[in-house]
């Protein structure tokens, strides 16, 4: 006789065998919350929300796919992936498509690609690599080193121009060198510097890139033009109140006062219908996503898982932090999507890669164990 | 060498940062809870009242649909101005009560309580929802003394479709009415949803929905401050809207009414087409329908009464009754022998009375038949006998190649409707035709008997009166086709440029014209000394002509109805013609249901439309029915 149950029972678990659930149960909640957000944001057709379900479960394969490999296999794809998001970025200085002004898109004859979104996982997986090639020998050259290869992609991607993504890529790739041991006095040093070198670069930003922090201290100045968006979605969230006004009910929402509402600016959607009850519990929750990662970092075995369990982990933080402050008005506009909140395919897929590598770093431990 | 890393050491520093960066986390968390909390519980009162307050928003205003005029300018439909009250549904409080409160002061009937129900369910709670039409002056002013008492309810103007001549062409017309999700679709399938914010009537039918995109317009925007009632404050800028396109017709709207009163209340189907541009000059069906009806949402009672009517007004009978075409198709199967070499002219049969095949008599409707009989005669006298011979001695896909190329059996592809799907296709038999048609092997099988009275137009033939219509225009033109068309030009608003739809030919036959004389020779031939003679007698003009009737059947029967025709039993009457012949100006194909013999009610029909167009004569009421032609000239 075969055991029917027995082997359903075995095939289910080694299928689960990789998923973290805590991680999984956190952010399918903001998941939920995401797709409740685009329905109501999109509220004359319902198209998006099925799109955004769609790439969800997509993204939540590949992340399964992602949680399976053990990080030493991911380990290999660090150079590959670098080195190929680096030549598509000079593919795109070179050859790319103009949209609104800025060169981001590299045309494949059927289909568009956005490199940039590349680099956001490639970048610290490259340089927690090199970390862990020269764990045993660290000297400071190396921090300059791995200063070297965040900022190749760096500057290609703010001279598109696209500042935040370069923000988010060049975020990922400090957290790595941070938690590798970059001295205190650096740091310092370049905080410093950087207060110091704040002329230079506003002298350096474009003129877009100066009207948004401009705007961001005193939005009224351009009520109609690039500081309404900011006064829009601060009045969503300020009018939303302690408990909000309700799951469809956000006047700003619909009658269309809030730009991108299924995008970058869902935050304020979610806000006005929600309040500062709604914006607590998803504070926690991100708070919670955090917690886990930071928890599978530390109890990671090697240098490399834990340095990309790190800077994963608070890239998250990056994103939802930058998002939350602009629409609520404390940071200029930039365009970072809320994490599993946003619409959009592209985001999620590799917001999923980095969750799939969290698994995989966590899950691959405890099988070294036994 | 020897200066290695104490893993120890890195593992506790890399915890450490941990820690850090937690702590890091939460506190910019922090100031993110802080600033929710300044603005949604600190400010909150500040922020509410901007979002209620002091707001821009973007109004659409809509543009004035397009004007749809005939031939002669005669004004077809047009927008008229009229007030209406309308609720914002969130910001009036309790909707009964303020509906039962403005029904002190204004009259407000059960339906239009009803259909306010019915578009609250649809709306979105922002939106302001028509509570009464049609305002009256004296309403409006009753309204304004007792404004201050209802919140949320104002009074709007707003543009309504009306159709000045009511009945008159409404098939042709068509009529607009609410947007509902199928609409949507369309709009969104046409990426036309920006131009159609603000709009809430589209093109239903004929050609206010085939030409939608062109009548619409181009929506315009208002910016404008509003206010807690959202109400406007001040005008920040204004785009103005760009009126729909206007319409002028080929249709001749007097020529149109003058027809469809010599209908009088029999049903039927009449198109009347200019050969020389395939321009629409009437497009009768009958009974017809006000389309003023719907456009403020048709009541119930109404839509009842227009949809369970025995007589189907709804139905479009000239695009979507399919008729067979009975005698009508004799000249255009003589055309087709001639045009085949299968026949000439003075080829001559001797008519029985029947014409046997295998054991099946088929019989004329002339007892011990016509005698000797060519071409001309068969035609003129409408000789059966003649055509099933034809019909045998040329095969059923002779006929259909020959039939296909004069449009018989297909979509003409007319101006009405949202797309081709409106309209019927009829039955052009084939051997093909039944293998698609039918799904035993058996049925598909097209059997030689059944093409013997193909050749008289009944059998398996079903057409549609555009597409005799087409055909009978088609043939007055000597070959060259157009495709029947209802719009003359579309004028464009913006420029002034008149668009004209179809003027280049579909497709030129290349009959040969002394095959044509035959048959125009014999067309002119019945109506002088034969089937159609005294419907046309003391004509002015020349005019070709045939007769038909339309035996009632069912195309699923293997076996039809003998050719004699029982009294009781009413066919569908038919009649082709056209004028001058020498130089058509109008070609018709017209259709009586239940008429009898087309000699008895289409006939005299044609005539008066013939006069009047040709002439000028304005003939009073109903055409009368010719019932002595029954017994003399029942030879169709």
């Amino acid at each position: 006789m075969i055991d029917v149950v027995g082997t359903l029972k075995r095939s289910w678990q080694q299928l689960i065998a990789h998923i973290d659930f805590p991680l999984l149960v956190i952010v399918m909640a903001i998941m939920a919350f995401g797709l409740a957000t685009v329905h109501s944001a999109t509220y004359d057709a319902n198209e998006r929300m099925y799109a955004q379900a769609g790439n969800m479960g997509v993204a939540m394969v590949i992340m399964w796919f992602v949680s399976r490999l053990p990080p030493q296999k991911l380990m290999n794809f660090a150079i590959p992936l670098y080195v190929v998001g680096v030549v598509l970025l000079i593919a795109v200085f070179l050859f790319g498509i103009k949209v609104n002004g800025a060169k981001r898109w590299l045309s494949l004859g059927f289909t568009r690609i956005q490199p940039s979104e590349i680099l956001k996982i490639a970048t610290p997986l490259m340089i927690a690599w090199y970390f862990q090639r020269y764990e045993a020998t660290l000297r400071f050259k190396h921090y300059l080193v791995a200063g070297l290869l965040l900022l190749i992609p760096f500057v290609l991607i703010a001279k598109q121009p696209d500042l935040g993504t370069a923000l988010l890529v060049g975020a990922a790739g400090f957290y790595v060198i941070f938690f590798a041991g970059l001295p205190w006095k650096v740091i310092i040093g370049l905080l410093a510097a950087g207060a110091a070198a704040a002329p230079i670069l506003w002298s350096m930003l474009h003129d877009y890139q100066r009207k948004r922090i401009l705007t961001l201290i005193d939005p009224t100045t351009d009520p109609l033009g690039s500081g309404y968006h900011i006064i829009q979605s601060t009045i969503a969230i300020g009018s939303g109140g302690p408990v909000g006004k309700g799951y469809l009910n956000g006047t700003q929402t619909h009658l269309e006062f809030i730009p991108e509402r299924h995008t970058d600016f869902i935050f304020a959607v979610y806000s006005e219908e929600w309040g500062l009850l709604g914006n607590i519990v998803l504070l926690i929750l991100y708070t919670l996503l955090i917690g886990r990662g930071l928890m599978i970092a530390s109890a990671a075995p090697t240098t490399f898982s834990r340095l990309l369990a790190g800077a994963i982990t608070l890239g998250f933080f990056t994103y939802a932090f930058i998002n939350m402050g602009m629409v609520s008005g404390i940071l200029p506009v930039v365009g970072v999507p809320l994490p599993f909140m946003s619409y959009g395919g592209t985001a999620l897929v590799t917001l999923f890669l980095g969750i799939g590598m969290l698994m995989s770093i966590h899950t691959h431990r405890m099988l070294v164990k036994k | 060498m020897g200066d290695f890393n104490n893993p120890e050491v890195d593992l506790d520093r890399f915890r450490f940062r941990l820690g850090f960066a937690a702590v890091f986390v939460l506190l910019a968390f922090g100031v993110l809870a802080g600033r929710f909390i300044w603005l949604q519980v600190i400010q909150h009162d500040f922020y509410r009242t901007r979002a209620e307050d002091n707001r821009i928003a973007l109004i659409p205003i809509v543009p004035n649909r397009g004007v749809i005029t005939d031939r002669n300018g005669i004004v077809l439909a047009h927008n008229y101005s009229a007030f209406t009250l309308e609720i914002t549904p969130s910001q009036a409080g309790n909707l009964d009560e303020t509906i039962n409160g403005l029904a002190e002061i204004i009259d407000i009937q059960a339906k239009d309580r009803k259909r306010f129900k019915r578009l609250l369910d649809e709306a979105k709670n922002f939106e302001s929802i028509p509570i009464r039409t049609r305002l009256t002056d004296v309403e409006v002013a009753k309204f304004a003394a007792h404004r201050f008492r209802f919140p949320g309810v104002e009074v709007k103007a707003r543009l309504f479709r009306q159709y000045p001549l009511g009945h008159v062409a409404s098939h042709a017309i068509g009529y607009i009415g609410r947007i509902t999700e199928r609409d949507l679709k369309w709009i969104e399938e046409a990426e036309r949803q920006a131009n159609y914010k603000g709009t809430d009537h589209i093109g239903k039918t004929g050609l206010e929905q085939h030409y939608e995109f062109e009548l619409h317009g181009e929506t315009g925007y208002e910016q404008v401050e509003i206010d807690a009632g959202g109400r406007a404050l001040r005008s920040l800028k204004r785009i103005p809207p760009v009126s729909g396109n206007n319409l002028q017709l080929t249709l001749d709207a007097k020529l149109q009414e003058i027809t469809e009163k010599a209908f009088g209340d029999r049903k039927g189907a009449l198109v009347a087409i200019e050969p020389s541009s395939g321009g629409i000059l009437a497009l009768v069906s009958t009974p017809t329908y006000d389309p003023n009806l719907f456009v403020d949402g048709i009541s119930p009672e109404n839509w009842k009464e227009l949809n369970e009517h025995p007589d189907k007004p709804m139905i479009n009978r000239t695009i979507n009754g399919a008729y067979p075409p009975g005698s009508t198709f004799k000249p255009f199967m003589a055309l087709a022998a001639l045009e085949m070499g299968k026949r000439t002219p003075n080829q001559a049969i001797s008519d029985p009375g029947y014409f046997t095949f295998g054991n099946h008599t088929f019989r004329d409707d002339k007892k011990g038949g016509h005698g000797s009989v060519d071409m001309y005669k068969s035609i003129v006298h409408s000789c059966d006998t003649y055509y099933y011979i034809l019909a045998n001695d040329m095969g059923i896909d002779n006929i259909a190649k020959f039939m296909a190329s004069i449009g018989l059996g297909q979509r003409t592809g007319v101006d009405l409707g949202k797309d081709d799907s409106g309209e019927s296709r009829g039955v052009l038999p084939s051997q093909e035709w039944k293998r698609q048609r039918f799904k035993r092997p058996e049925q598909q099988k097209w059997y030689a008997g059944e093409t013997i009275s193909i050749g008289i137009g009944q059998g398996y033939n079903a057409y549609t009166p555009i597409q005799l219509a087409q055909a009978t225009a088609t043939l007055a033109n000597n070959g060259v086709m157009f495709r029947p068309h209802l719009v003359r030009h579309i004028v464009d608003t913006r420029s002034g440029d008149k668009r004209p739809i179809e003027p280049k030919p579909l497709r030129d036959l290349e009959w040969k014209q002394k095959n044509l004389e035959v048959i125009h020779r014999a067309m002119i031939g019945v109506n002088k000394e034969g089937t159609g003679a005294r419907a046309f007698a003391g004509a002015p003009y020349s005019v070709g002509g045939k007769t038909g009737t339309a035996q009632v059947f069912s195309l699923k029967g293997s076996q039809y109805k003998e050719s004699a025709v029982k009294k009781h039993l009413r066919d569908h009457a038919l009649f082709i013609a056209y004028a001058p012949v020498e130089k058509p100006v109008i070609a018709l194909a017209v259709l009586v249901e239940n008429g009898g013999f087309g000699a008895q009610s289409a006939a005299p029909i044609a005539r008066m439309v013939l006069d009047y167009y040709l002439l000028g004569k304005l003939p009073a009421g109903a055409a009368t029915e010719d019932s002595a032609a029954t017994d003399d000239d029942n030879e169709e």
